[in-house]
């Protein structure tokens, strides 16, 4: 477990008019009604290379995404910085967001990556799936619970974090 | 030639580096030589039915889910339909300059992202160059400068899309008749204290672009090139105009197959064939059928088009890149990111001249007049032209969409692209990696927008698959 820091930056990602792939936007519209304190919330179709200006801005950034085949209800791990290769505009993932902000802006900011697993991604659509609502409600919690303790564990799955949380 | 030759097939599934995902098959007989490219497109298809039933002004906000690499262009191109729709033929001067200023800077930011972080590891390191190295990250470190710039100049075009269209996520600026918000004073002067940075940066990537297609001619000239036409928006005068116009085509050498066309029109001059094999249409010119009516656009479409271009810098570099080619059409593939860088110099001219008109700061926000049932949008998006064409009903619901978004339209150039870079640099019977990068090289020059697919974490993999003469797989390999 680690301290939290001040400045911490949630971003939401993904499309709302594809389904649960509305679920990182979903979060952030959850947080963005009632921001914790030191916490900027932004949501975006997709991370894109500006992003990693944003996060050097911060002292620690929450990605929040749409996760196809990860934990019920929702996985949380740390982000290191990668170097990728086949680095595309489209796909940019957290991990090179974050080697961006450290090779651009010599940023040392920490990031986690918060996906919430969802179920319905292939059509038009601007509801979230019921058991994707169901998982979305409780990564809300936890990620409430974190930002506003300012503890933030390195890794965990939905299920513990909320026996830890008492969520 | 008989066509029961042995014939492989290749897949590479997605192109890297694009934006979105695709895949490529070739088709190659006994000798390895390749008889067909076929660029497959992973598009859904369900958007137009999407959207029927919903209000009319609910439109230019719920296209932006169309895609979330270029929301903005949908945003406007449904606002400029709907402007129709309420009868609004005039927009206040306000309204149209704010959505000009969002629509430059929606522009300058995709070319930005385009150049800085998809292209310039080809042009800085080589076609040929390590993948480990021939990435953005290659670029941060051996070009650290370049690579922020690119950054700054996408956040800057951000910022301005921001301060005009309001939230990334859920644009609402353009509003049917007109704009919902001026830009205030703080904010104009936000912007204008970085104009000459940014100017300065434009003029950098420009020059970048244009020394290395005019240094590497030799080997740029034939790269996946082929003559065709061009299409795109065109002003009254002639000049370049990326929001609003009338639609110019002219053929390879530089005649005119239409001109000034009214776009209200396009269904009486542009068509869309349907290919079993592909969910993506091909659009072709129907005067000249779907054998010879295929045509390009987008930046290098757009520059060679227009008579002139209005703003004097970008309008230099216009002259620059047209004498290349005689003043003819400039034909070249690998040409698209001069022009293109031309567009970003010509964005940013246009964008401090906006920054510097004081209709910014009026409050005759929206225009309206008498109600139509029928209307089309059209913009001329970074990709290239994009059609929006809307019916709505008494109760005001959209009752017919169709769009053709601009990669569509440059669907058979890209195919005409893949084929010939394949049928020069395929040895063998295999996919080697520098046949893989010079296809991506080839493709990424349309900077085709290739999928609105989701993307969420763990739905983009890697696959390249060897299908036999019989259609069995021969071999798959994936790559997370």
């Amino acid at each position: 477990m680690n301290p939290a820091p001040q400045r911490t930056l949630v971003i939401g990602f993904g499309n709302p008019g594809r389904l649960d792939d509305g679920l990182g936007p979903a979060a952030a519209a959850a947080l963005e009604a009632d921001p914790p304190a030191g916490v900027t919330v932004e949501s975006d179709y997709q991370l894109t290379v500006e992003d990693a200006h944003a996060v050097a801005g911060h002292d620690v950034t929450v990605f929040v995404d749409a996760d196809a085949a990860g934990p019920e209800p929702f996985g949380w791990s740390r982000v290191a910085p990668r170097t990728a290769t086949g680095f595309s505009s489209h796909g940019v993932e957290p991990a090179d967001v974050v080697g961006l902000a450290r090779d651009l802006f010599g940023s040392r900011a920490g990031a986690y990556l918060l996906g919430i697993r969802g179920y319905r991604f292939d059509g038009f659509g601007e509801t979230l799936s019921p058991p994707a609502r169901r998982n979305l409600d409780a990564a809300v919690a936890f990620l409430r619970h974190a930002l506003e303790s300012r503890v933030f564990p390195d890794a965990t799955d939905g299920a513990a974090a909320l026996t830890e949380t008492g969520g | 030639m008989s066509t029961k030759q042995t014939l492989k097939r290749v897949v590479i599934d997605p192109v890297t580096r694009v934006e979105g995902h695709g895949k490529v098959s070739l088709l190659l007989d006994d000798k390895n030589v390749v008889r067909q490219a076929r660029m497959h497109i992973v598009e859904f298809r369900g958007f137009e039915r999407f959207i029927l039933g919903r209000p009319y002004w609910e439109v230019p906000v719920t296209v932006q889910r169309l895609c979330g690499i270029c929301p903005v262009s949908h945003h406007l191109a449904a606002a400029k339909a709907m402007d129709l729709i309420v009868g609004a033929d005039t927009l206040p001067p306000t309204a149209e300059k704010m959505r000009r200023l969002m629509h430059y800077g929606q522009m300058l930011q995709s070319h930005a992202l385009h150049f800085f972080h998809l292209v310039s590891p080809d042009l800085l390191f080589g076609f040929d160059a390590d993948p480990a190295i021939r990435n953005v990250i290659g670029v941060a470190r051996k070009f650290p400068d370049l690579a922020v710039q690119g950054v700054m100049l996408r956040k800057y075009g951000q910022e301005i899309i921001k301060a005009t269209a309001g939230k990334k996520i859920h644009g609402t600026g353009a509003i049917p008749g007109g704009i919902n918000k001026n830009l205030s004073v703080a904010e104009r002067d936000a912007f204008l204290k970085d104009v000459d940075r940014m100017m300065d940066w434009s003029r950098g990537a420009l020059k970048v672009a244009k020394d290395y297609t005019v240094e590497h001619l030799e080997t740029l000239a034939p790269f996946g090139s082929f003559d065709s036409n061009h299409l795109s928006l065109i002003r009254e005068d002639g000049a370049m105009d990326l929001y609003h116009g009338n639609l110019r085509a002219i053929n390879a050498g530089g005649d005119t197959i239409f001109d000034q066309v009214d776009y209200q029109d396009y269904t009486d001059y542009i068509a869309e064939e349907v290919r079993p094999w592909s969910y993506m249409k091909f659009p072709f010119i129907k005067s000249l059928g779907p054998e010879n009516g295929w045509y390009r656009v987008g930046p290098l479409a757009r520059v060679n088009t227009c008579d002139f271009i209005d703003t004097p810098e970008a309008e230099a570099a216009r002259q620059e890149f047209m004498a290349l080619t005689g003043n003819k059409p400039n034909n070249i593939t690998m040409a698209y990111h001069w022009a293109r860088m031309i567009e970003l110099l010509h964005s940013m001219e246009k964008i401090v001249a906006l920054l510097n008109d004081p209709d910014l700061q009026g409050t005759d926000l929206v225009a309206k007049g008498d109600r139509r049932e029928e209307a089309v949008g059209l913009i001329e998006a970074p990709r290239g032209t994009l059609f929006h064409h809307y019916k709505v009903n008494a109760d005001d619901q959209v009752v017919m969409c169709n769009l053709i978004v601009s990669t569509t339209n440059n669907n058979e150039p890209m195919n005409r692209a893949v084929a010939g870079v394949a049928r020069d640099y395929l040895s063998g019977n295999e996919v080697t990696e520098p046949l893989l990068n010079h296809i991506e090289v080839a493709i990424r020059a349309y900077d085709p927008c290739l999928s609105c697919a989701t993307h969420a974490m763990g739905r983009m993999p890697l696959v390249v698959e060897l299908f036999g003469a019989d259609g069995a797989l021969l071999d798959r390999r994936v790559k997370e």
